[in-house]
């Protein structure tokens, strides 16, 4: 073929645009271009962000005078202060015992599918559980705390299905105990539990199931090889290592249930969740310095729960 | 999320009592949306008794001409329009600097770009409440959006970032080295190889656009997205079938996107 | 080729690189002529790939300047250099058919649609793969798609063609098959090759001549011959084909002078411990410590005096298997010509 020797190729048409010659001088200043491709997101994210994650620290140290009802811009305790009245507390306590019942079930709940899903699956069958694990998560959030509001009412689907099969007695005994009961499951504890574990699910079932998926068969094969039986080998060597998946799928779950208000607004009575305390506090109440302290604690119970969560390793099954 | 199958356990037989968790599980996660389908149909229009009394179809005419309902939906397509449309452009310049140099501090940028999804939504949301306050603006449209426009940035940091780590970067310089300056190179090569991603991202932003309600509440003053719209009809006793059929026609609208957003990003790290 | 009348293809001036602390490029300076196949020879990390980089554009020197033909492209970017590069993983553009990736240096000089399609047509028979110009990378295998990488870069007819290790991917029967292949094109086309390996029977297969690159500096230019039959340092010595290095007291008793010299293998001759020593060669006794057969050749490991060790290759002209592994443990007499001695030059700290 002729391709003559040494003959010089189409030239490169003279672009000596301007355009041509800013990108030029960009790329032999890789600082400049950083600096341009990074500086609109960071400079966005360092005022809108942090800024207003400072302007909250900040706001938790003024104090609202309760004669006035004007926010006193002077650094105080005081507010921290007010964190501490019994009913203040009580709300801490009951959403800390919430998030972390919610954890527990949802852990127990997930497993399995979490474990049928890593080791049992075929391919095809994984992918359609995988959409029916993802499905919900994708759909809108109110709309599946809605639903059970449907199914739990009083006059809905499962008082119904109680009474048709005969069971009403039970779901009363249910609803008189204390603290978790109430006059429907859905103005409840109970209900508000279920919902929690509901919402949440997801956020479990996935952690779990790739933290299972990542212990080799050879282990499994090893372990049986040195004569431990299926259940021995499930509990010492599956088990512990599907622990970090536990863990950081609690880590959404506690997290996700510390600060939520809708569920609890959407199922409970006037027991406040941490919430719908900090949603109260800048309605009408208007006390943003107690709302910021507030949301403060949940903040610093998850710093410690993430420490925690690190150490024990949950962070790389993220 | 892409797994490897085992193939040793595909091949053994489910214990019976795992598949039978594994299935209460499943249908316990998506069971409840279809009572939701179902009583949008309900003609009892103030509880929500089971079994329905009758079934009609005129709730879908009662909402279409609720004047209230197409507001919500106008803002809350308007916020998440625009909420994308920055998110798509910080997302993806903030993807480009991690990814393209080692710069000094890097680590801790990619973990502040990991905040605004990781922190639980109460707190951005009393932050940018309490930032409002402290500047004495007044809510509106725009503080709604720069809301969400933070959180939305991070998803599609996350699907850029991803896509540029899957491509490698010969691909550019070999374009360069072939005669394509910095923009053809953008133009021709780095644009269609993100495509996907940002296809994927903007639709992903979108949806969380759409259904968000936490930071919402707080940056909204009295103006109602769609999602605020339901919050507040969840305590009006009056035409209950109507959120019913508005939360089908959200759930419509958000999945089947994401799910077209999941595809594509399947297919393209085969 | 005389150099001095036309400028060289590429001219390095003192060129060094570094990142941090750490010289990848050490003050190298060379001249690589028009026309030749010149090969960058080194192990992982010598600085080799750094080198090709700063000639495509890729990375600016920290000193020194580069030259293509002889003017100074140092501060230009690389798609104003007339140099073009075939990458290691070949850097295909996944979401562009053959024709689209081979024609994209010419869509991008605007050259019209018609004549694009034709110089592609030319530059797949030239590479050997005709009608392929509607597949997508992904459709192809790693040979395939080498070939394509090469005519991509070919098309634009530079007066440079530089080549990243592109053989590193491919099975052994089709590395050799490429290398004649390359090396044909290269004739064929009559433009520079450069051309990066660490694996030096390719550069010997295929260079006019080659730099032998360690820790960013060059230990010897020559060509393969040059290499192969006078090394000069210890690391060319060793790195260019298998040598003995003959240090200390046992180079003074067998030379007289205590220089390191390097002999290679195949030119030890093996003879049983009791034979008459031929006339004029140097003599040691040594006893068999391993045998491995090669199918070809067999490589002996002997044990010599003061616990040191030589390598001696034989070709299985006349033995088999049987009877080469039967020779394990037994005494022999190591005879070769004292004229094949490599005297080397002492290696650098």
């Amino acid at each position: 073929m002729a391709v003559p020797r040494l003959s010089v190729g189409p030239s490169l048409v003279a672009t000596r645009s301007w355009l041509h010659r800013i990108g030029t001088s960009l790329y032999l200043r890789p600082r400049l271009l950083l600096a341009l491709l990074l500086g609109p997101p960071l400079v966005w994210l360092l005022v809108v962000y942090l800024g207003s994650l400072s302007s909250l620290i900040l706001q938790s140290f003024y104090h609202l005078d309760p004669f006035t009802g004007q926010v006193i811009r002077r650094l105080t305790l005081d507010t921290y202060r007010d964190l501490l009245t019994p009913a203040h507390l009580e709300i801490f306590g009951r959403t800390a015992a919430m998030a972390a019942a919610v954890s527990v079930a949802t852990a127990v709940f997930a497993f399995p599918l979490a474990y049928y899903v890593a080791r049992y699956a075929s391919p095809r069958v994984k992918g359609l559980l995988y959409l029916a694990i993802l499905l919900p998560l994708w759909s809108s959030y109110l709309v599946r705390v809605y639903s059970w509001r449907l199914i739990l009412a009083k006059e809905g689907i499962l008082h119904w299905f109680f009474a048709t099969a005969n069971l009403e007695w039970l779901l009363d005994s249910v609803l008189k105990l204390p603290v978790i009961g109430g006059p429907s499951l859905s103005v409840s504890f109970l209900g508000i539990f279920i919902v929690f574990v509901y919402v949440w699910m997801p956020y479990m079932v996935l952690p779990i199931q790739a933290s299972l998926e990542r212990v080799p068969q050879s282990l499994l094969e090893a372990s049986g090889d040195l004569g431990a039986l299926p259940g021995q080998t499930f509990r010492h060597v599956t088990l512990p290592l599907a622990v970090p998946g536990v863990l950081a799928g609690s880590i959404f779950t506690f997290s996700l249930t510390l600060g939520d208000f809708v569920v609890p607004y959407s199922l409970g009575n006037s027991s406040y969740f941490i919430g719908q305390a900090v949603l109260s506090f800048t309605g009408t109440a208007f006390n943003i310095p107690l709302a910021a302290a507030f949301t403060v604690v949940p903040m610093a119970i998850m710093a410690v729960y993430l420490i925690a969560a690190r150490r024990l390793g949950a962070l790389d099954a993220l | 999320m892409p797994s490897k199958a085992l193939p040793p356990s595909a091949r053994r037989r489910t214990p019976r009592g795992l598949a039978m968790a594994s299935l209460a599980a499943v249908l316990f996660l998506n069971v409840p949306f279809a009572f939701i389908v179902l009583y949008a149909f309900t003609t009892d229009d103030a509880t929500f008794t089971f079994p329905p009394p009758g079934l009609t179809l005129k709730w879908f005419a009662v909402a279409w001409n609720r004047p209230d309902v197409w507001s919500a939906l106008g803002l809350s397509l308007r916020v998440a329009a625009l909420a994308t449309g920055v998110a798509l452009v910080l997302g993806t310049l903030a993807a480009a600097a991690v990814y393209r140099t080692k710069f000094f501090g890097r680590e801790a940028v990619s973990f502040l770009l990991v905040l605004p999804l990781a922190l639980p939504g109460i707190v951005s949301g009393i932050a940018l409440r309490s930032a409002i306050g402290l500047l004495d603006l007044t809510f509106s449209y725009w503080t709604i959006v720069i809301g969400h426009a933070t959180f939305c940035m991070v998803v599609v940091y996350n699907n850029v970032l991803a896509r540029f780590r899957r491509s490698g970067r010969s691909q550019i310089e070999a374009s360069m080295d072939l005669g394509a300056n910095g923009f053809q190179t953008f133009r021709h090569i780095v644009l269609p190889i993100l495509a996907t991603a940002l296809l994927a991202g903007g639709i992903l932003a979108f949806a969380l656009s759409f259904d968000e309600i936490v930071v919402t509440t707080f940056t909204s003053g009295h103006q109602e997205t769609l999602p605020i719209w339901m919050f507040s009809q969840l305590t009006k006793p009056r035409q209950r079938p109507v959120t019913n059929v508005v939360a089908v026609f959200v759930v419509a609208i958000t999945a089947i996107p994401i799910l077209i957003a999941h595809r594509l990003t399947q297919r393209a790290s085969e | 080729m005389n150099p001095g009348s036309t400028p060289p293809a590429i001219r390095f001036r003192s060129v060094s690189r570094l990142f941090g602390d750490m010289r990848a490029v050490d003050d190298l300076s060379l001249d690589i002529l028009d026309g030749e196949f010149f090969t960058f020879l080194g192990p992982s990390g010598s600085g080799k790939t750094t080198c090709l980089r700063l000639i495509a554009g890729f990375d600016q020197p920290t000193s020194g300047s580069i030259e293509l033909h002889g003017s100074d492209v140092t501060s230009l970017p690389p798609y104003e250099r007339e140099v073009n590069t075939v990458f290691q993983d070949y850097a295909l553009f996944p979401h562009m058919t053959v024709a689209e990736n081979i024609a994209y240096g010419l869509m991008i000089r605007k050259v019209p649609k018609g004549d694009r399609a034709r110089q592609v047509r030319e530059m797949l028979d030239l590479v050997r793969m005709p009608g392929m110009e509607a597949r997508k990378p992904s459709q192809l295998s790693g040979g395939q798609r080498q070939r394509v990488a090469l005519g991509r870069a070919l098309i634009l007819r530079p007066r440079v063609l530089l080549l990243d290790e592109p053989l590193g991917a491919l099975d052994l029967k089709l590395r050799q098959q490429m290398q004649v292949e390359l090396k044909a094109i290269q004739q064929k086309v009559g433009i520079t090759f450069l051309y990066v390996t660490h694996d030096q029977e390719e550069a010997l297969t295929m260079s006019d001549r080659i730099a032998v690159i360690n820790r960013g500096r060059i230990e010897q230019i020559g060509s393969p011959a040059d290499l192969y039959e006078h090394p000069a340092t210890p690391f060319v010595a060793d790195f260019v084909g298998v040598s003995n290095l003959i240090v200390g007291p046992l180079a003074m008793s067998l030379t007289g002078s205590a220089d390191t010299f390097a002999i290679r293998p195949e030119k030890i001759q093996i003879l049983p411990a009791d034979s008459k020593p031929p006339d004029g060669r140097v003599t040691l006794e040594g006893q068999i410590r391993e045998v491995v057969y090669l199918g070809m050749i067999t490589r002996y490991l002997v044990a010599i005096e003061g616990g040191h060790e030589l390598t001696v290759i034989k070709q299985n002209r006349d033995t088999t298997s049987m009877e080469v592994l039967a020779a394990r443990s037994q005494r022999v007499l190591l005879a070769w010509d004292p004229q094949y001695h490599r005297r080397l030059a002492p290696e650098a700290s």
